[in-house]
């Protein structure tokens, strides 16, 4: 009787605990079905396709959904942002790998697309059908594009980069303000932009820099190179890459001799430079441009200018992405299509400033035509327009970010601290290294 | 201890259910129906209570133990977050490239660091407040409240303001700095930037310990004082001599939690240079032992490296865990 008892009880306990451990599951699981539920389909009919982005993409601010959807009566839009990508990627990694909690379109920064070609192309869906090839930059194409030529990426805005200056502090330091003189200057090699840099030197302002950073220099010279970190195989090559120990060099030399400012871009400290003036050029792509205007007084309103760089190069740009795993996958598709095409490019251009992928656009009005605030007068639209269609496609690999911040931060900073190129290149190396070791 | 036993749960039979009090000569169906209702008091009385605690260990079960195994079993391979299924075996390469592992080595004296700047200092200024604010004073709720402040707020929201404070260029310290005369430091190198870690760190916690050692001066009986102060004890007497030793056991808590705090210190060195991020300054200068965790595991994506390090971590404060027991319990018996 007793056994029996004890049997019984143990199992209405069992039962017990078991009731209210699905209730916990359920639980965990409402999610879930939440965003199935949204990403199936409404009540009155309409297919709901969801956008998953970081930072600002601006499509909604646009107004390219609501013209969408005027076009397409049965199709609803939906967008969540994440603000920044260092939280939006990870997210989107384990939902890609779990193929959960996906959104039917996600967006992908450049960094990062080349680990997503590479290690999650078959979670997504061969966009080739859907966008032109022949609508984009031959290297914005190309990084959304695996090895075995599946295309699960379409670009968006690219970062063709120029030179930004302050004709004031030229001035003042004795050099030419022309941006076409000064392109001539410096042109086809970034030896020739310190040189410059030298000279600005000789008679500089007190206390205001030729350059803003290290990590800005450094880049800009990276970026205009056809290998950086990776050869076309694959294969990591930064350490022996004859290209990048110049572009280090570079960059430390010039930082020692006080060519550079001691910053870290986008901290504080950088941005009151911005506002203070105390360096005279940097190297910036179009949304730079914004970024500057964002931190200045308006009273250096039309002090900038910009310049064609020593050699083009690209920084930042985004893709957009589709996965399988949406119940929209169709639909999705042809949306990420339609806002990649060049016409929605030129909008977003024209409204939120972000640079086309779209090389068309380069002769349309709206890209011609641009001004900004900054920058006065400058053609910034034809500069920018040129730097795009001139900057080599490069060799992008998985892990060119933590390289890339580790020759700078870990890197090219510490010669601004007193130590020497080769104490911060060892401690660079020894970062990377031990980061890329799996 | 024994006689809390015996009012905390009532002995299974007997108990509440009413067995005991049956009415004599009541008719057959009745007494089995009371047997039934009975039999389900004492099923309910022991086993509800399983049930009720059960949601707790189902969660922790979800959320600690799955975790701490399946990291285990993942620090034995060589695994991506890009693929986190895809495992490989790797053995205990994990975790014999540990002992040399100059970043590790690095980030572990850094939190050793760290943790012994910011909690000695904070919980000794804890004292001292605790015994200002012991005294009568005018408005004292709102002295109390603001110490609470700090604690209330936010790790990021904290550390940003600290990372301007310290900055190195436009920074009001080394504004201040310069007006006394001294070079500007740079606080995010360096030995300078662990101490302003660990300032951050002091800053947040010292009211919180203060709250703490008030409450448990409060409850020292004020006869003692009265009679030391009879017998000639001066107030710093007083102090050391009554109040410490009445302190004892709520020191060695703050101390206890104050160390599992340090060794786990994370947000204010991620935030504090938030462009080199988790690699906790251009030489690792202050990355801590949960950072370098961090880094390895999702900037880096190295799964397998870094369940590794977390068990290592692990084990590492079993150590301290054991050192601080064998500590606490001499007080103790010398006590």
């Amino acid at each position: 009787m007793r056994a029996i008892r004890t049997a019984r009880h143990r199992a209405v306990v069992l039962a017990t605990v078991a009731a209210l451990g699905a209730g916990l599951l359920a639980g965990c699981a409402d999610d879930g079905k939440d965003e199935d539920a949204a990403s199936s389909g409404n009540s009155d009919g309409k297919t709901t396709i969801t956008v998953g982005l970081f930072g600002t993409f601006g499509f909604k601010e646009a107004g390219l959904y609501d013209e969408y959807m005027k076009q397409n009566p049965d199709i609803q839009i939906k967008e969540t942002v994440t603000e920044r990508n260092e939280n939006y990627y990870p997210a989107l990694l384990s939902h890609l790998t779990q193929n959960s909690g996906l959104q039917d379109i996600q967006g992908v920064e450049v960094g990062n697309i080349a680990e997503i070609t590479s290690t999650q192309a078959d979670k997504l869906v061969d966009l080739s059908k859907y966008g032109k090839k022949a609508d984009f930059l031959e290297s914005k194409w190309a990084q959304g594009t695996t090895k075995d030529g599946k295309t699960v990426a379409l670009g968006t805005d690219v970062g063709p980069m120029a030179i930004c200056y302050r004709k004031d502090i030229f001035e003042q330091a004795g050099l030419p303000t022309d941006r076409e003189e000064l392109a001539k200057l410096w042109e086809g090699d970034w030896a020739k932009f310190i040189d410059v840099g030298r000279d600005f030197k000789k008679n500089a302002p007190k206390g205001v820099t030729f350059m803003d950073s290290p990590g800005g220099l450094l880049n800009a010279v990276l970026s205009s190179e056809t290998e950086k970190f990776y050869n076309a195989e694959g294969e990591v090559i930064y350490k022996t890459n004859p290209a990048v120990k110049d572009a280090f060099d570079l960059t430390a030399d010039a930082a020692s001799e006080g060519l550079i400012g001691k910053q870290v871009q986008f901290q504080p400290a950088w941005d009151t430079t911005i506002a203070k003036g105390k360096f005279a050029a940097m190297s910036c792509p179009p949304w730079m441009l914004g970024y500057i205007e964002s931190k200045s007084e308006a009273s250096s309103a039309g002090k900038w200018d910009v310049a064609k760089a020593p050699k083009a190069g690209n920084w930042g740009g985004s893709f957009l992405a589709v996965p399988k795993a949406g119940k929209n996958a169709e639909e999705a598709a042809k949306l990420a299509a339609w806002l990649t095409a060049p016409e929605q490019q030129a909008t977003l251009f024209a409204k939120r400033g972000s640079f086309p992928s779209a090389p068309a656009t380069y002769e349309g009005e709206q890209v011609r035509a641009a001004k900004n605030k900054m920058t006065g007068d400058a053609p910034i639209g034809e500069i920018f327009g040129d730097a795009a269609k001139t900057s080599p496609v490069q060799v992008i690999g998985p892990k060119d970010q933590i390289i890339q911040q580790g020759l700078t931060d870990n890197g090219v900073i510490l010669v601004t601290k007193g130590k020497s190129a080769a104490q911060a290149w060892s401690n660079a190396i020894k970062t990377i290294d031990n980061n890329l070791e799996k | 201890m024994p006689s809390r036993h015996s009012i905390a749960a009532p002995p299974v039979k007997g108990g509440a259910a009413p067995a005991g009090s049956r009415p004599v000569g009541s008719a057959p169906e009745d007494e089995r129906q009371r047997a039934k209702l009975s039999r389900r008091w004492q099923r309910d009385l022991r086993w509800s209570p399983y049930a009720f605690v059960a949601p707790f260990f189902l969660l922790f079960i979800a959320f600690g133990l799955f975790p701490l195994l399946y990291t285990g079993w993942a620090s034995l391979h060589s695994v991506e977050l890009t693929a986190p299924t895809d495992m490989e075996w790797a053995g205990l390469k994990n975790f014999t490239r540990i002992f040399d592992d100059e970043f590790f080595w690095n980030a572990a004296r850094n939190t050793l660091f760290i943790g012994i700047v910011s909690t000695v200092p904070q919980l000794a200024m804890a004292m001292g407040i605790a015994h200002l604010l012991n005294y009568k004073l005018r408005g004292s709720t709102f002295w109390r409240v603001s110490m609470l402040a700090p604690y209330a707020t936010s790790v990021a929201a904290a550390t940003l303001v600290f990372v301007l404070l310290f900055g190195r260029d436009y920074g009001m310290i080394n504004w201040a700095l310069d007006f006394l005369g001294i070079n500007p430091v740079d606080w995010q190198a360096g030995w300078a930037s662990k101490i302003a870690v660990s300032t951050i760190v002091i800053w947040r916690w010292t009211g919180y310990n203060a709250l703490i050692y008030l409450a448990a001066m409060q409850a020292i009986p004020h006869d003692l004082y009265e009679s030391a102060a009879l017998d000639g004890a001066s107030r710093w007497r007083q102090f050391f001599h009554v109040t410490l030793p009445s302190l004892r056991p709520t020191i060695l808590f703050t101390v206890v939690v104050s160390t599992i705090g340090a060794t786990q210190i994370f947000g204010e060195a991620l935030l504090f240079d938030a462009s080199k991020g988790a690699s906790g300054g251009s030489e690792h200068d202050f990355q801590t032992l949960g950072l370098y965790l961090y880094e390895q595991g999702w900037v880096n994506q190295h799964l397998g490296r870094a369940s590794a390090i977390a068990w290592t971590m692990f084990a590492i404060l079993i150590v301290i865990g054991l050192v601080n027991s064998v500590i606490s319990r001499r007080l103790r018996t010398s006590s």
